[in-house]
């Protein structure tokens, strides 16, 4: 949307331009299916947004996501993330990326079962190379800012759903990401701990003007974003900014 | 990430799956035990051959003398008495010679006191003692003076002096040798088996002049059974055996073109054979050994490839949060070094363990260098490399996008 992008004075966090994606399969008789989920999509995302991306199973949303994420790549366009070009990156800057520049919330929580909380928020500073002391002592910070001090020596199969994601989000900030990614965050908890979810990305984008993007298919938890953006087999429907939205 | 942190991820995981490494560990562990116990059992059968051949004399030939026929019909080696006791002496002349020990010998009875013993009498010179580097256990061996003199003077082997005296100490004592009184002056040390077999240390010896008068007889007189001569290095053995050679045949007078009428016989090449049969068996041990080893490596490979299986998600998880491949592949591969290793020092201590217990039952010369515990280590973390790179390859190289979203 043309008016939307001259809302804003700086540079796009995400610029995405003519984005496809398709997945080849081969069939029984050994010929190829095309099986194309993203069609020409083109989105402009800037610093300090929390954006909702919403669809149906099967919309494209979750593709969308792990391309943005840099976990996969696009078959046609272009993705810039930060104005680096991420499709002419090798596989170790895509992990740097991954790293430093994004932060992954996930419906499954995704924490490494065998770790301690503490332990798993401080492992992206590990990869970042940065030792062991001096990560738990970082790690440690964190968790109490997100309240979960007392609970550092769990382990996640100790904690609650909500605890969980807790940890996990600490983790996705540890590094200070300008951007986090969540793939449905509240899918796995109830209502009341989907709210409280919720009202810390709230506050997190506020105050510390992280960009959020949450991929969700509840209107409810839409509601917190600022923007939303609707995914259509492949297509984008709909991308309209809230002013109501606080 | 740093590589101490690698190290903490992949010991993590190692304590985790207790179990799991500890099985997998069994195989390494059996592999590099019978590496070191195969090895030691290897070298130390080489030792023994060493030292067998070490006090045997170095730089010795034996001279037989030679066959001879009758109508067609050959007795054998040695069956004419061709060598004399001067041959000897006139060989011990050369330059490339440093000492020779003529040789007769019979089987007499030995009596002291109440007891008797059946053994091999040896006349010699005392320079036999010399040659085959014998040492003394008590007393001295005789001398030049009772070699000229004919003296009835005995040195006993250390099986015939204990089989006579028990616990006694022989030398004064008087022994009778076919019913002739002999005064003991020596006992020698013990040598053990010869690398025939043949037990060195049940034997008297008495000076060739006073067997050949008084206890064998002589149908030749001044002939003798063989002679051992001793070479001057190790570097002049052929030119030794050739003026050997043709000293013996100016000797006897033999014509140009007739055959020796004695054998040169080069003892270090028997011990070469013996050295390499040892050293073919220590081959054949190690290499069959080094199948469990193989085994154990297939065995941490299957296991590493199911643990990457097994842990898709963690691997993909920690992708998704900034792991680069090769901080995945450098962790699995570690895993697999790390099992390797300590399966390798656990299995070369029990490998020692083991061989000690055979020095112990088995009464074998058991020999651990440094160098195999080195072999054993290097052979261990290689294996795990080895069968660890692919499993680990294979973790490195998933996608991270299909595992995330579902549980």
């Amino acid at each position: 949307m043309p008016s939307l992008q001259t809302a804003h004075s700086t540079e796009p966090l995400i610029r995405i331009e003519n984005l496809c994606k398709s997945y080849s399969l081969q069939d029984a008789d050994g010929g190829t299916i095309t099986n194309q989920v993203l069609f020409d999509i083109n989105l402009a995302i800037y610093p300090g947004e929390f954006v909702a991306i919403m669809g149906q199973s099967g919309s494209g949303k979750s593709t969308l996501m792990n391309i943005l994420g840099c976990l996969d790549t696009p078959t046609g366009g272009s993705y810039r993330l930060s104005d680096r070009n991420v499709a002419t990156l090798s596989g170790n800057e895509l992990a740097r990326i991954r790293n430093q520049n994004i932060g992954f919330v996930f419906q499954g929580f995704n924490l490494l079962k065998r770790m301690t909380a503490l332990d798993n928020v401080a492992t992206p500073l590990l990869y970042a190379g940065i030792g062991r002391e001096q990560s738990r002592k970082r790690a440690l910070e964190q968790l109490r800012q997100t309240g979960l001090e007392n609970f550092a020596m769990h382990h996640p199969n100790q904690l609650s759903g909500g605890q969980q994601q807790r940890v996990a989000i600490s983790r996705a900030l540890i590094n200070r990401p300008p951007l986090i990614l969540a793939d449905e965050p509240t899918g796995n908890l109830d209502t009341q701990t989907s709210a409280e979810i919720m009202a810390l990305f709230e506050q997190l984008n506020r105050e510390q003007g992280i960009t959020i993007v949450l991929i969700t298919h509840e209107n409810d938890i839409a509601a917190y974003a600022k923007r939303l953006i609707r995914l259509k087999d492949g297509h984008v429907v709909l991308d309209q900014t809230r002013e109501s939205a606080s | 990430m740093n590589f101490t942190a690698i190290v903490g991820e992949a010991l993590r995981a190692l304590r985790q799956n207790r179990l799991r490494t500890g099985l997998t560990m069994l195989g390494m562990i059996i592999g590099v035990a019978a590496v070191v116990l195969m090895l030691s059992i290897g070298q130390g059968a080489r030792t023994k051959i060493n030292e067998t051949i070490a006090e045997m004399g170095s730089n010795l030939f034996l001279v037989v003398p030679g066959a001879t026929s009758s109508g067609g019909f050959s007795f054998g080696s040695g069956s004419v008495r061709t060598l004399t006791i001067n041959d000897s002496y006139a060989v011990a002349e050369l330059s490339s010679v440093r000492a020779t020990a003529p040789v007769t010998s019979g089987t007499v009875q030995l009596n002291y006191a109440a007891k008797n013993w059946s053994t091999i009498v040896t006349g010699t010179t005392p320079d036999y003692f010399v040659v085959g580097k014998w040492k003394m256990e008590s007393g001295t061996a005789f001398t030049e003076s009772d070699l000229r003199s004919a003296a009835r003077v005995a040195v006993l082997g250390s099986i015939t002096a204990k089989n006579l005296f028990g616990d006694e100490d022989p030398a004064g004592k008087t022994v009778r040798i076919a019913n002739r009184p002999f005064l003991v002056v020596g006992v020698l040390m013990a040598k053990g088996q010869s690398l025939t077999g043949r037990d060195q240390d049940d034997n008297v010896f008495i000076p060739i002049t006073t067997s050949e008068r008084q206890i064998t007889g002589n149908q030749f007189p001044g002939s003798i059974r063989y002679m051992l001569v001793q070479g001057n290095s190790d570097d002049e053995m052929d030119l030794a055996e050739l003026e050997i050679t043709q000293l013996l045949r100016q000797r006897h007078r033999l014509a140009t073109g007739k055959d020796n009428d004695f054998t040169v016989r080069n003892l270090t090449a028997i011990a070469d054979v013996a050295t390499n049969a040892a050293k073919i068996m220590s081959i054949v041990l190690g290499a069959i050994a080094s199948v469990s080893l193989l085994v154990g490596g297939i065995g941490i490979m299957n296991i590493m490839l199911v643990s990457v299986t097994e842990c898709t998600r963690e691997i993909v998880i920690r992708m998704a949060i900034g792991a680069n491949q090769r901080a995945i592949l450098t962790q699995f591969l570690l895993e697999a070094v790390m099992i390797c290793i300590m399966g390798g020092i656990i299995g070369l201590v029990l490998g020692i363990g083991g061989a000690w217990l055979v020095s112990q039952f088995a009464d074998m010369l058991i020999v651990i260098t440094l160098g195999m515990v080195g072999l054993a280590f290097l052979f261990s973390s290689a294996v795990g490399i080895f069968f660890g790179f692919y499993p680990a390859k294979k973790a490195a190289a998933l996608k991270p996008v299909d595992a995330l979203r579902y549980e």
